[in-house]
């Protein structure tokens, strides 16, 4: 049965070759298949947050007895990147690449801090806290 | 077991606390400059000299010491997922006695004043014990252990050996105590300091943030799992070999294979992390990159020179030897990475605390300035180039120094100038930011927790 940290993990490496190609498509100049492989890239994102968000984070969350603690601080961060995510897609827009990429370095260094503590610390805790059940969510997400 | 009470993924330190210690660094280095730039090419004679020795640690104390402890306490937090015990107080320690440590070491070299020397050995004792008891804590308990955290803890007790022999040294040559084989014990402090401390930090923090942000295949490994350790251990076995009571041709040639091996697992390293940048994903150019490349590739200079000079005495024994690997070691490759690492982590925690604070107060109308805002590429760039010839300049000083040495320290002067001048922009672009953000609650904004 597969873990979550190795599930999520490997999501979050998707994640970033779709960011690097949208990115190096961005300083090319070639703003159409740039701007496809950002929304490309913003869904695989928002898609990976609403796993974590709505079956991860709760059933972690029901485990711990609280709302508190590491989750809150991800869904903080997962706010922090959507914002970013608004600002690039105007960016987008205006095809504003000095914007675009200043917009995409910051939002890789929040997105990799943020990887690593999931990676680090939140999965292999989910993996050891949720047991089977967890498994069981991770077969979920791949088969998604 | 991993205990979920111990976990807190928040970030930890205020602004305020890396950035005392990033934009104290290139004063340092503005100082050594200027110290260079005064007496030229006679500090670079011979290592041993006092003014020499004081240059020395302006860079290693002043300038690397302050940005390498800063950004761990900014960053095992994120790394390892637990919090400096009462960071604020830790940091403001350690900052405080760091600088006033270098100052009165520095002090006590040019003068030779034996109170200074003790004075200085109190301060740099006290704040690097500080420093390595709360980061010890932090390391020992995490909840993730890592490659990485495992290398970053061989780095702490490479630096905790580093100080004691330091400050044992600094007494020997104060007259303060009597020291045996003060040359053999200064060798030790210096390898420990370069090849565990500074070396494994580097080490085990690229394990982390190479493959992040270049998006890179990880490290292999065999490399992340065995590499620190068998160079701690190398070190550990160089140092018993050298203390070893029989002083005969067979002990000093092991010793000197066992660095070898040392050496050789450091170029593996470079090649290693030259070879995955070449294979990263991400292709846009960044400033970060082009130091750390610079650094790699200075490492594996060094470890060829440090290899020609051990196999043809004449490149050993020659007068400029340890003053090129010196320069090679700490400025092209130590202060390359820590340099460029400035250009990532000041900017981040620009933006990163400015839009908390944003999110925090729903006061979305000011518009967040992006990284490159706070820093932008071309100047960063600029001080890439100034950076660069630099070094080309105190290389070739360290062959021909009455014509070299001057130029090379007023090139060291401008482009640590221009570091701090783009680190100061930074600031300013964040306080101009947060003023937007809080209109109505002016006090606030010289709040120590918020501002750098």
């Amino acid at each position: 049965m597969p873990a979550i940290s190795t599930t999520m993990s490997a999501d979050h490496r998707r994640c970033d070759e779709i960011f690097s190609a949208a990115e190096a498509l961005v300083s090319a100049g070639d703003w159409s298949a740039g701007g496809d492989r950002f929304i490309a890239f913003r869904d695989a994102m928002l898609n990976h947050f609403s796993m974590e968000e709505e079956k991860l984070f709760p059933a972690f969350e029901q485990h711990l007895g609280h709302t508190m603690g590491p989750t809150q601080v991800m869904r903080m961060e997962h706010n922090q990147m959507k914002q970013l995510f608004s600002e690039m897609q105007q960016a987008v827009k205006a095809r504003d690449d000095a914007q675009y990429l200043g917009l995409s370095e910051t939002l890789m260094m929040i997105m990799q801090q943020h990887n690593m503590k999931e990676e680090q610390m939140l999965y292999p805790m989910m993996d050891q806290t949720l047991g089977q059940k967890g498994g069981e969510m991770a077969r979920q997400i791949e088969a998604h | 077991m991993l205990n979920t009470t111990s976990l807190s993924l928040d970030q930890a330190p205020p602004i305020s606390i890396p950035f005392r210690f990033f934009l104290t660094a290139p004063l340092f280095a503005i100082a050594a400059g200027l110290q260079l730039l005064m007496f030229g090419g006679e500090l670079f004679v011979s290592r041993w000299l006092p003014l020499t020795l004081g240059l020395t640690h302006l860079m290693t104390l002043g300038v690397l010491g302050m940005v390498m402890c800063g950004a761990m306490l900014q960053m095992l937090p994120v790394i390892a997922g637990s919090p400096v015990p009462r960071v604020v107080l830790v940091g403001t320690l350690t900052h405080v006695l760091l600088l006033l440590g270098t100052v009165l070491l520095e002090t006590a070299l040019v003068t030779g004043s034996a109170p200074a020397t003790l004075a200085a050995v109190i301060s740099l004792g006290v704040g690097f014990a500080v420093f390595i008891a709360a980061t010890g804590v932090a390391l020992w308990r995490t909840a993730a252990p890592s490659t990485t955290i495992n290398g970053m803890k061989l780095a702490v007790i490479a630096l905790a050996a580093t100080v004691l022999m330091g400050i044992a040294a600094a007494l020997g040559y104060s007259g303060a105590g009597r020291i045996e084989q003060l040359a053999l014990l200064t060798d030790f402090h210096l390898g420990w300091g370069v090849l565990g401390w500074i070396g494994l930090l580097i080490l085990s923090v690229s394990f982390q943030l190479v493959p992040m942000f270049q998006v890179t295949p990880e490290y292999p490994l065999w490399i992340r799992r065995y590499l620190p350790n068998s160079l701690f251990i190398g070190i550990v076995v160089w140092l018993l070999f050298q203390l070893g009571f029989i002083q005969s041709e067979w002990v000093d040639l092991s010793a000197t294979l066992v660095l070898g091996l040392v050496v050789s697992g450091y170029l593996l390293f470079s090649l290693n992390t030259l070879r995955l940048q070449y294979q990263r994903k991400r292709r846009v150019p960044d400033v970060t990159l082009l130091f750390w490349r610079l650094g790699m590739a200075m490492l594996g200079c060094c470890a060829l020179l440090w290899v020609s000079g051990k196999l043809f005495p004449p490149i050993g024994n020659s007068r400029y030897f340890s003053i090129l690997l010196g320069i090679g070691l700490l400025q092209g490759v130590a202060l390359s990475i820590v340099n460029g690492m400035l250009y990532k982590i000041v900017p981040f925690l620009c933006w990163f605390h400015l839009q908390n604070r944003q999110l925090a107060l729903m006061c979305m109308t000011v518009r967040m300035p992006h990284m490159k805002e706070f820093v932008s590429d071309k100047s960063a760039q600029r001080q890439f180039h100034l950076h660069l010839t630099g070094l080309v300049f105190a290389a070739v000083a360290a062959v021909i120094p009455n014509w070299f040495s001057r130029p090379a320290a007023a090139l060291f002067i401008v482009s640590n100038s221009m570091l701090l001048f783009n680190l100061l922009v930074a600031v300013r672009k964040y306080r101009s930011t947060l003023k937007l953000l809080l209109p109505t609650m002016p006090g606030t904004v010289s709040g120590s927790s918020t501002t750098a």
